[in-house]
């Protein structure tokens, strides 16, 4: 057996907004934006706006040449903001941006293992943590990877949330619970992000599988795109993501060369706070 | 070098090769990567398995390929005995052949009634079609736009066998795009699906799977020389873009101290022009399609896109044996320009009558620099593995000709 892993105190945003959510006797609306589409300043301030317009967690991509799980929504999304010169580095600018003038959201980074081996693990921990984020989702590292990065961040207090699916099966998901702090992120579909969507129902009778085996809430994402999904979706689950449409809003938005417009940011935080609108109580 | 007893004991029980491998995978794959790994590790036990496959290698594909001694190019270089290993004479002209029987048996024996594959080339996707048409199963091959405009007479060959082809689009339309597209496919559809991948690269266990289908390369071409030399090579030389035929040569002689083994790269336009497919020449280690090994990639960890004269050698990595051989200092990894190897490659037509593949004349033009310094009783063997057919539009092309 491996030695016991000394879990770090993480910064309790994730924790104390999920507590927040319950208290209020309401779903979590969690929203996804690739970092830096479609330019820096757009999304910082579109960034910005999204806890006021009703985002109780935000997702933030880590843009990847080859984002093997997602649909074209995001590769696209991906590629936009590569070639506006996005980075893991500047990920990280955003946040500690974000950061100045919201002290409560959880902020958490979803992306793909290369950029952050490439930066190195242990000081990308320390730059995460200091930046102001609070959990990674890292979608090519099962836990037979652990030791990779799963674990020294829960060494480091940074929370590694991990994404249990259709295909994780009864024998298979304890070993996928075992090293997952903050939330668990339901893949609600067998597919990449923006495609199908999950009927209500199956999905209802998974989260209640996860209940069963472990005491974190569960998020569910892929396939949910507008406010009445997302109500159907907390009516069985501790909170909704969404990301292609609203990275297909985003793009919609753009002009011919894929730049900003004036009317992007606007555009992106209505169509976010009618989503959210999903998960007010009446 | 590394102290090891053997370099033949790899993968690990986790899929790795020293660091690298491994199983970068989204949760959604991993129940059926672990599904793959066990019914391979039962294949492999099972005679009727081998025996079926010997079958197939024997009466289908027209195995064991000839040793053949190049006596034209022996004498023009002057120096080191040229022996070519002749897999270009396979089924479907390359030795993709070999690893895609071998899979397809394992896939019947999982219940899968639909196969994917990426191709770049598309000397993978034929013999992908072509054991599909074999075995009566719908068979959809990813492969990207750039190729499929290069590539003409393998995609058509693909549609008379009867697979789909999908276009790619996305990033730059090659191979790496093409595996992308494949795994996503992977995902919606893992249930009856089975991904059957044509480099020794990708997740465990499909390095090792690959590597071991294509070693019958090697074991022939150790039995052979035996007899028609009395022993061993002195030097062995196969082209690498992921690395199955090289790693299908190499492997049964990795404990054969004795032999020199030399892997080549695709330089492209050279190594200094950063436009070139040589992952352990120019790139550095990272994680991609489910392992770690050598990427084309910039500080930020983004893939760089590769650049060959051939289809088959544009991929911007390698499959993780290869990296771990390289770092060990087993193997010894070169590399060949494209203007190489259109060298190599008219003057094997001329003097041999065989007309190479573009992925072995790379092969061929490493050959060309070493052979006339060597002593004429030094034995060379090069992996012949594709025949050059499906090439003659990018050479004509190239050489400034219209056909």
């Amino acid at each position: 057996m491996s030695a016991p892993i000394l879990v770090a105190d993480d910064s309790g945003r994730i924790r104390n907004r999920f507590a927040a959510l319950k208290a209020e006797g309401r779903g979590g609306f969690v929203t996804f934006l690739t970092a830096g589409d479609p330019d820096p300043e757009t999304f910082a301030e579109i960034l910005r706006g999204l806890p006021e317009a009703g985002a109780d967690l935000i997702e933030i991509g880590i843009p990847f040449s080859d984002p093997m799980a997602d649909g074209p929504a995001i590769q696209a999304a991906s590629l936009r903001a590569l070639t506006a010169g996005a980075s893991l580095r500047k990920t990280l600018d955003l946040v500690r941006g974000f950061r100045e003038n919201d002290a409560e959201t959880p902020i958490i980074l979803m992306g793909y293992y290369n950029p952050i081996y490439q930066y190195g693990v242990d000081h990308f921990l320390v730059d995460f943590k200091e930046a102001g984020a609070d959990g990674l989702i890292i979608v090519d590292l099962p836990p037979e990877e652990d030791v990779e990065l799963c674990i020294p961040a829960l060494e480091t207090g940074v929370n590694f949330i991990r994404l249990a699916t259709p295909t994780t099966d009864d024998k298979r998901l304890p070993a996928v619970l075992k090293n997952t702090s903050g939330f668990v992120y339901y893949v609600s579909i067998l597919g990449i992000t923006g495609t199908s969507s999950a009927a209500a129902s199956d999905v209802g009778a998974a989260v209640a599988r996860l209940k069963r085996h472990t005491d974190l809430p569960v998020a569910v994402g892929f396939g949910i795109n507008s406010a009445e999904a997302v109500r159907d979706i907390v009516s069985v689950a501790d909170a909704a993501v969404l990301g292609s449409a609203i990275v297909n809003r985003l793009a919609d938005s753009l002009d011919e060369n894929d730049a900003a417009t004036p009317k992007t940011v606007d555009t992106v935080l209505s169509f976010v706070r009618e989503l959210a609108s999903g998960v007010q109580t009446s | 070098m590394e102290s090891v007893n053997t370099f033949r004991s790899g993968p690990d029980e986790s899929g790795h090769f020293g660091i690298f491998g491994g199983r970068f995978v989204a949760e959604t794959l991993m129940p059926l990567v672990l599904a793959v790994e066990e019914a391979y590790e039962s294949a492999k036990s099972d005679p009727e398995f081998a025996s079926e496959l010997e079958y197939l290698f024997k009466h289908y594909v027209g195995r064991p390929s000839p040793l053949y001694f190049a006596p034209r190019l022996t004498e023009h270089y002057g120096g080191a005995k040229i022996y070519f290993k002749r897999d270009e004479l396979n089924h479907t002209g390359a030795h993709k052949i070999n690893n895609c029987l071998g899979q397809i048996l394992l896939a019947k024996r999982m219940g899968k009634k639909r196969i994917i594959a990426e191709t770049g080339a598309g000397q993978h996707g034929v013999a992908t079609a072509t054991v599909c048409a074999l075995f009566d199963l719908p068979c959809v091959v990813y492969m990207g736009e750039t190729d499929i405009e290069r590539q003409k007479p393998n995609v058509f060959r693909m549609k008379l066998l009867g697979a789909e082809i999908v276009p790619v689009t996305s990033g730059t339309g090659t191979l790496k795009d093409a595996m992308n597209d494949a795994l996503r496919d992977w995902v919606a559809n893992v249930e009856t699906t089975y991904y059957l991948i044509g480099t020794a690269a990708g997740p465990h266990p499909y390095p090792e799977m690959v590597r071991d289908f294509q070693s019958v390369i090697g074991i022939e071409a150790k039995e052979q020389m035996l007899e028609a030399e009395g022993r061993l090579p002195d030097t062995l030389v196969a082209c690498i873009g992921g690395g199955s035929n090289a790693i299908g040569l190499f492997h049964p002689f990795l404990d054969d101290s004795s032999v020199a083994i030399h892997g080549v790269e695709a330089a492209g336009h050279g190594i200094s022009s950063g436009e070139h497919a040589a992952s352990l020449t120019g790139g550095s280690p990272g994680v991609l399609h489910g392992n770690r090994t050598y990427l084309l990639q910039n500080e930020d960890g983004q893939i760089q896109d590769a650049h060959s004269i051939s289809a088959g050698l544009d991929y911007p990595g390698i499959g993780p044996e290869h990296s771990w051989l390289h770092e060990s200092g087993r193997v010894k990894y070169v590399s060949a320009t494209d203007e190489e190897a259109l060298e190599a490659f008219k003057l094997c037509c001329r003097m041999e009558g065989i007309i190479p593949a573009l992925e072995p004349a790379h092969a061929l033009a490493y050959v060309s620099r070493i052979a006339p310094d060597l002593p004429k009783d030094h034995i060379i063997c090069m992996n012949m593995c594709g025949r050059g057919d499906k090439d003659i539009f990018t050479v004509a092309d190239a050489l400034g000709e219209v056909i």
